[in-house]
């Protein structure tokens, strides 16, 4: 098998396909759905943010290995941040798994076994759907927020 | 026709499909180090050499705006124009050139249809039928239909095999029932329609019925005079031909009282600020300057279909079909969708605890071409209870050893998965 296809479906990817984490709706939560028309892929992402920090993550949905292993990694890693710093992350995870193919990868934690990504570019929209949702469900709530 | 010779042979013998494959140039070519398996014809099907040349030419030869010029190259792509307009008339056996309109495709030639006879026959409360095998493309344009005008869209059921259920379909057909508009080969299952059924159960009632045929023409042979269908829906670049090219067969009388679609040039007899008088048939449909080029070389498409014989090519691909049926049940995992009895070659499958795209993208570094998703048919992914499927889909070039390629291919999609 071609070395691509490794870099692309790591065991980690494959574990978190096979065992999403956080993979629950949140109640009471900001949420947002993240929809790719062009195969059908959905998920929606549920976030639980006190005083701008996210204290908890969750997704629920249904999609390929590369977004949903995505979604899941991402709901680990965001935990914690502020949205700010959440948003910072997906722009540096963003510039990664579009990076060339030969550019050295970033240092994202976990998030980097996503790297291999670059190599197959249209299946970029799978790895990063998870966070285009995140920041919709970090946004519509903020909205709100600054009326009140 | 570059290796004419190698296949004009009886139509009784079988295809050449080495002979075939020779006259597809793209064919030759490999995909990350692995020869190219091109198993995505219902998406699009490749264009033989003599198509490619015909292009070429029209625009190093005959290229001119047509029914304008009265000088040499104008006619002469009138001429060609026009040619190419009979040549899918005897292609469909439809009684009249004049029946034939170009548009860019089946999606158009099902638009003009809602947009002319659809808004002047579809009022408050009357019902228009489609199936769950549609494509997006025969179920949007009617139900834009029926929201302007208060319409009602009902839908054939299917089996679980993927056929239609012909008894709901007859209890659907009432008298609100405008308009049937049916899929002949679906894009996503292969299922072959009972088109002439259908037709016959809703002429019983004066209710004219469009077909799609997109997936049909190259496939196997269409007769629309024998089939007695009102409208006919077809895109080029679906069977060996261009893009941006397709046509609409309807009925003479049909086309004589159905209003124009676009307006412009070439479609009207006089203007004046007052009042504007139409064309004759089929120029009051093809408004502005056509796609010349990709009607002349549809018929060049057609010309090379026809040479092969659609027989001999129907015979192939459902050789291959049974061949690849077999091959892919015989893979643990794999779950075919579509299985009804009469089915063109279209191999629609799910793999247990991977989805379509993963399948997808590992075939690809094969070299293996498939399409995966939901194939613009979302309400059938839908009654099918998945939310996408991997399709390999079938033309005349494709051989046995493609087929066990997709096996192996599948083969290491376990692997990674495993």
């Amino acid at each position: 098998m071609m070395s691509d296809l490794q870099e692309l479906y790591q065991e980690v990817i494959l574990d978190h396909n096979r065992r999403p984490r956080n993979f629950r709706a949140l109640d009471d939560a900001r949420k947002a759905e993240g929809y790719n028309p062009l195969c059908g892929d959905r998920l929606t992402v549920y976030l639980r943010v006190d005083d701008g920090v996210i204290k908890e993550a969750t997704f629920q949905g249904s999609g390929c290995a590369i977004s949903k292993a995505s979604a899941s990694l991402m709901t680990e890693s965001v935990k914690g941040k502020t949205v700010a710093e959440a948003e910072a992350l997906f722009e540096r995870f963003h510039r990664t798994v579009t990076a060339s193919p030969d550019a050295p990868v970033e240092d994202l934690g976990k998030l980097s076994v996503l790297a291999g990504v670059r190599q197959f570019p249209v299946r970029v929209k799978c790895a990063t759907l998870a966070w285009y949702a995140l920041r919709a469900a970090a946004e519509a709530r903020g909205d709100v927020v600054s009326t009140e | 026709m570059t290796s004419g010779t190698a296949i004009s042979a009886q139509r009784t013998t079988p295809l050449d499909v080495a002979a075939v494959r020779q006259d597809f140039p793209i064919l030759r070519q490999r995909v990350h180090g692995k020869p190219l398996v091109y198993l995505d014809n219902a998406a699009t099907t490749q264009k033989p050499q003599a198509v490619i040349d015909r292009l070429v030419r029209y625009y190093t030869e005959d290229n001119g705006n047509v029914h304008r010029g009265v000088h040499w190259l104008s006619e002469r792509a009138t001429d060609a124009y026009e040619a190419a307009r009979d040549i899918v008339r005897r292609f469909l056996n439809a009684a009249e050139s004049r029946e034939i309109v170009f548009v860019r495709g089946t999606t158009e030639a099902i638009n003009l249809v809602a947009q002319t006879y659809g808004r002047t026959h579809v009022g408050a409360g009357d019902e228009i039928v489609i199936s769950t095998l549609e494509h997006h493309s025969n179920i949007v344009p009617w139900q834009l239909l029926c929201e302007e005008k208060g319409a009602r869209l009902r839908v054939i059921p299917i089996s679980d095999s993927g056929e239609l259920d012909l008894d709901a379909y007859q209890k659907l057909l009432g008298d609100r029932t405008r308009l049937v508009s049916v899929v002949h080969v679906s894009n996503a299952l292969g299922t072959i329609n009972p088109v002439d059924e259908i037709i016959r159960l809703a002429h019983r009632r004066g209710i004219p019925v469009l077909v799609d045929g997109a997936q049909a023409v190259a496939h196997m042979k269409v007769d629309v005079q024998a089939l007695g269908c009102d409208f006919y829906a077809l895109s080029g670049h679906k069977m060996l031909g261009p893009t941006g090219i397709g046509v609409l067969y309807a009925t003479s009388s049909l086309l004589e009282a159905m209003p124009p679609y676009q307006s412009g040039g070439d479609m009207i007899r006089s203007v004046t600020f007052e009042q504007t008088l139409f064309n004759t048939l089929p120029y009051k449909f093809e408004a502005g300057t056509p796609d010349i080029s990709g009607a002349i070389v549809l018929g060049t498409a057609i010309g090379y279909l026809t040479q092969v014989g659609l027989d001999r090519i129907a015979a192939h691909e459902h050789e291959l079909l049974e061949y690849g049926t077999d091959a892919l049940s015989r893979i643990p995992g794999v779950r075919l969708m579509g299985t009804a009895k009469q089915k063109a070659g279209i191999l629609s499958f799910v793999v247990d605890g991977v989805h379509p795209h993963d399948i997808g993208t590992i075939l690809d570094r094969e070299g293996v071409a498939i399409r995966t998703g939901h194939h613009c048919c979302q309400p059938l992914m839908h009654r099918l209870a998945v939310p996408a499927t991997a399709r390999a889909s079938l033309a005349l070039y494709n051989t046995r050893d493609e087929i066990d390629a997709l096996a192996a291919a599948l083969g290491n999609v376990r692997e990674v998965f495993a």
